[in-house]
């Protein structure tokens, strides 16, 4: 069957097989790797993009299901060379070690900020609650989110 | 090390909280993990595993696999065996089947590899394949396994006839802890067992080979822990030339130990590419990963401990250790329980004996280090555990009776009653440290406030002395490499330097911390000098990451390779300053006259010169590099004071972490930041081990937990905000005065955890002992006094 998907502003057809899952196509037709796949089972949360502006685990979306959907990746989330305060937050404070898991993470911390700009601790662990980390114990990533809800405060870059 | 100069301490330049250099490519989605890599022409292969643990093979038919319009070889154990494949030996010099030919032995184990055009076709394709077993008894229990008519699982071991795994093995002196126990005060003996759990990381392993049929060249895209070993014992396994092999890591998704063996899928990846002459990409899944890589811990253990006069006097343990089918224990070759027998932890005891004998059952092979340095984790716990119980029954403070015990700071170098000899620390002010930030006074009070009130808080306290940073090649090596680390550092003429390491990041921050040391050592700005690890073709030889090794010994020789170099630069300064080197002083990127301090080459001056036309001083050539293979004179010993608070629910004995306190002191900080990252990581999955991780089995063999819907992970939830603090007693004899830190947490946090568990739940429900993970299950059991231990 063939799709169209809409990822990170651009339309993607492709002639697919039903089964495949869309963590796979955004990986291997616009080559976008920056979204990973970690446990098939939709506990991880690596595989988090948008859809819609909405974070969904990409590894529990059929291909299919995402035909006329908007999809955003970590590789559109900085503009015009500038990080995402999101990102910067993660270098900042230290949010990150390996990476694996950090694609899913900026991207369900986006969607959270875009709901709700000043999160408490809270609202924020919860938030993340979908995604596993291995490295960081989560502290750290905690205090990005922060960073950047208060970095976006002071500086909206958004329209 | 006798020919180099040592550093100023007054004027660093490279250690502090820096950010990280490799974060960039990391928060844009740019990382290169193995799964991100495609090779023209790449082919996919999967694995077929066994549904039971322990059968018969009769029969394999591949002709309906081999019909599927995409598939192009179905390779199984007969295929193997004409290459002398079939078997590949373990980092324990056992031997582990590639593909299971005669009998599969565990549940998930290899049984045939489909090569195709995609992913998804190949593992469609291993429903075709058509195995039938002969299903036979499976034991997966460690004692069960040592029982008389327990069946027999490696029959196709010459001279085996029961499932022991390695004789019986000892340490310190049996007879002293006789005399010690029976003259002790009070002695507490408890059966406890350190459950099997898995390291699982986010990233799962694979492969992807790339045999080039007309050259011999063997590329291998492999995110292992080290890099360099795996090509080592490749060569000698597929008898290939060891310089015709090129492993390239790129990024790792996490390692913590399931990273450091070579899998049968990683064989079956290069026996494909040559077989068809294309790259074969081999990914696991996430069920594959937990059932059939490498696990952690297992260990059961017998332990007794005592006390006289308010001091702990003696401690000893007999084991029974769970190899699973095949023996692949990750440890240095002449250390069968690798580093327990430092299970005498930070006391200062009078005797100590431990006994290990070890065992095969029907389950996955592995017995890796999960974030541990060689089986230090399970020594930990126990005497950890041991001291918490016995404080207990004591009805004495936890901290207290461990200060009482403790090895007192002008005893170092220290040697244990088992062999090893602790380089320094000072415990009781570490200790002091923690109660401090915790406010254990108060903690104390207000539990006993809730006490009266009937709620459940507890507090514990561990203090653990780890052994890191194998090893002295006097004493060690894993099957047959020494265990030395090498660093090649080169100045370039711009004053830019490259660092080459034989250590391998999987999130540890190497391209930073090691700039950091370099920088340090020769005064060029972190910024200028670039990391170079993960590709044996751009490294040096060392044995990698793992065993919180990479500091203490790949850092030590990064040191050593940047003394090397300033010191050459300093013979290259007097030459331009027309004196003797004799007469040059060092501070942070300079020499300069001594008395005369105006007078001075930096070392962006120095590499130009190095370079340069200008003639050099008689006899030195041209040139700015430094090279150093480190074979570290001792382990190193970091320590720790842990204090853990839990509320235990009286309802649904849901046990909450509310405040953790971790002191570590491991030497030396390079960059705090990135010291603190690791302690906090360790932490969050000394809380999984402690509440959530584990892999179970039922009796006939299945895997209990082959998901992360049953393999529980911490989220962001279960973990409180880490408190951390830090005390620095320098290593003596490492060059920096670093000890190693990646594990530390993951050693102290389990047993802080069960002792706060056990301080909640002893005095009302008298339970002293519960064996982990402490889910609400299991905890509920322990209160209403049916403790079983985890199968």
């Amino acid at each position: 069957m063939e799709v169209t998907i809409n990822i990170n502003g651009e339309p993607v057809t492709r002639e697919i097989e039903p089964a495949l899952l869309l963590v796979h196509f955004i990986r291997d037709t616009p080559g976008l790797t920056g979204t990973h796949w970690g446990c098939d089972t939709s506990n991880c949360g690596a595989c988090v993009v948008q859809m819609d502006g909405l974070p969904v685990k990409s590894c529990t979306v059929l291909a299919a299901m995402a035909e006329g959907h908007e999809i955003r990746t970590i590789e559109a989330l900085s503009i015009d060379g500038v990080l995402d305060p999101v990102q910067q937050g993660f270098h900042e404070e230290h949010g990150l070690q390996c990476g694996f898991c950090t694609p899913g993470m900026i991207m369900t911390a986006r969607a959270l900020l875009d709901a709700n700009p000043d999160p408490t601790e809270d609202e924020i662990r919860t938030a993340i609650s979908g995604a596993i980390c291995r490295c960081t114990g989560y502290s750290n990533i905690v205090r990005a989110v922060r960073w950047a809800a208060e970095h976006e405060a002071a500086q909206p870059r958004r329209s | 090390m006798a020919t180099t100069t040592a550093a100023s301490p007054e004027t660093p330049i490279g250690y502090g909280r820096m950010k990280r250099k490799e974060d960039a490519r990391f928060i844009r989605g740019q990382g290169k993990y193995l799964d991100d890599i495609v090779l023209p022409g790449m082919l996919h292969g999967a694995v077929l595993r066994s549904p039971y643990a322990h059968a018969k093979i009769v029969s394999i038919e591949t002709s309906a696999a081999l019909a599927h319009p995409k598939v192009l070889r179905v390779i199984t154990a007969k295929d193997l065996e004409t290459l002398g494949l079939a078997w590949m030996p373990t980092i324990s010099y056992d031997s582990q089947a590639v593909l299971a030919g005669d009998k599969v032995r565990f549940q998930g184990q290899e049984v045939a590899f489909v090569i195709a055009e995609d992913r998804y076709s190949a593992r469609d394709a291993l429903e075709l394949i058509e195995v039938e077993y002969e299903p036979l008894p499976a034991v997966v229990n460690a004692r069960k396994a040592l029982e008389a008519d327990a069946p027999l699982i490696r029959d196709d071991k010459d001279g085996q006839t029961d499932n022991l795994a390695s004789p019986l093995w000892e340490a310190g002196d049996a007879e002293e802890a006789d005399q010690v126990f029976a003259e002790a005060d009070i002695v507490v003996e408890r059966e406890m067992i350190y459950p099997r759990c898995h390291p699982a990381p986010l990233e799962t392993c694979g492969m992807i080979a790339d045999m080039n049929p007309e050259t011999g060249q063997l590329d291998l895209y492999n995110g292992n822990q080290a890099p360099n070993a795996h090509r080592t014992v490749y060569a000698q396994v597929a008898g290939l030339p060891e310089h015709m092999i090129r492993i390239m890591t790129n990024d790792i998704g996490g390692g913590f130990g399931n990273k450091v063996p070579v899998y049968p899928g990683y064989v079956c990846a290069i026996v494909g590419s040559i077989v068809t002459g294309k790259p074969v990409k081999w990914v696991e899944d996430r069920s594959e990963n937990l059932m059939s890589t490498g696990f952690a811990r297992d260990y059961v253990m017998h332990g007794r401990i005592c006390a006289k006069h308010g001091r702990i006097t003696g401690v000893r343990v007999d084991v029974i250790a769970d190899h699973g089918a095949f023996d692949s224990t990750a440890q240095p070759s002449k250390f069968p329980a690798g580093f327990f027998h430092i299970f005498t932890g930070s006391y200062d005891l009078e005797a100590a004996h431990c006994s290990v004998k070890a065992v095969y059952t029907n389950k996955a092979p592995g017995g890796v280090a999960y974030r541990c340095s060689f089986r230090v984790t399970e020594a930990i716990y126990l005497v950890e555990r041991l001291v918490g119980e016995l404080a207990l029954k004591m009805e004495v403070d936890g901290a207290e009776l461990r200060m009482n015990s403790f090895i007192r700071p002008e005893q170092f170098p220290y040697e244990n009653k088992t062999g090893w000899t602790y380089d320094s620390g000072d415990y009781e002010k570490t200790m002091r440290e923690a109660m401090r930030i915790a406010g254990y006074d108060e903690l104390r009070r207000e539990q006993a406030e809730k006490r009266e009130r009937g709620e459940l808080m507890g507090i514990g306290v561990a203090f653990f002395t780890e052994v890191v940073g194998a090893g002295p090649r006097r004493h060690m090596d894993i099957l047959g490499l020494g265990m030395a680390d090498g660093a090649d550092l080169r100045v370039h003429d711009d004053g830019r330097a490259v660092l080459s390491i034989s250590a391998q990041t999987q999130g540890q921050a190497h391209e930073t911390t090691f700039a950091q040391i370099v920088a340090e050592e020769l005064g060029i700005s972190p910024d200028k000098i670039e990391v170079r690890h993960g590709d044996t073709d751009r490294t040096p030889f060392g044995l990698g990451t793992y065993g919180s090794r990479s500091t203490p010994v790949s850092g030590a020789s990064a040191a050593v390779a940047a003394r090397r170099a300033r010191d050459k630069a300093r013979l290259i300064a007097a030459g331009m300053l027309e004196t003797s080197p004799e007469d040059l002083a060092w501070e942070k990127g300079r020499w300069y006259v001594k008395g005369d301090p105006e007078k001075a080459a930096t070392i962006d001056e120095i590499a130009a010169a190095a370079y340069g036309e200008a003639p050099l001083p008689e006899g030195l050539e041209g040139g700015l590099e430094g090279q150093s293979v480190y074979d570290p004179p001792n382990l190193t010993y970091p320590c720790g004071a842990y204090i853990c608070v839990v509320d235990v629910d009286p309802g649904t004995a849901e046990v909450e972490v509310r405040r953790f306190i971790a002191v570590d002191d491991c030497g030396v900080r390079i960059n705090p930041m990135i010291v603190d990252g690791q302690i906090m990581g360790g932490l969050a999955e000394g809380v999984g081990i402690a509440l959530m991780e584990v892999i179970t089995f039922d009796e006939q063999g299945n895997c209990l937990n082959g998901s992360m819907m049953d393999y529980l992970i911490p989220t962001a939830l279960e973990c409180p905000d880490w408190e951390l603090g830090a005390t620095v007693t320098p290593c003596p004899h490492h060059p920096i005065g670093a000890k190693g830190v990646g594990e530390s947490a993951t050693n102290g946090s389990p047993p802080a955890i069960v002792n706060a568990v056990c301080d909640a739940l002893y005095r009302s429900h008298g339970v002293a002992h519960i064996d982990m993970p402490l889910n609400p299950a299991r905890v509920w059991a322990a209160m209403q006094g049916r403790a079983e231990p985890p199968q």
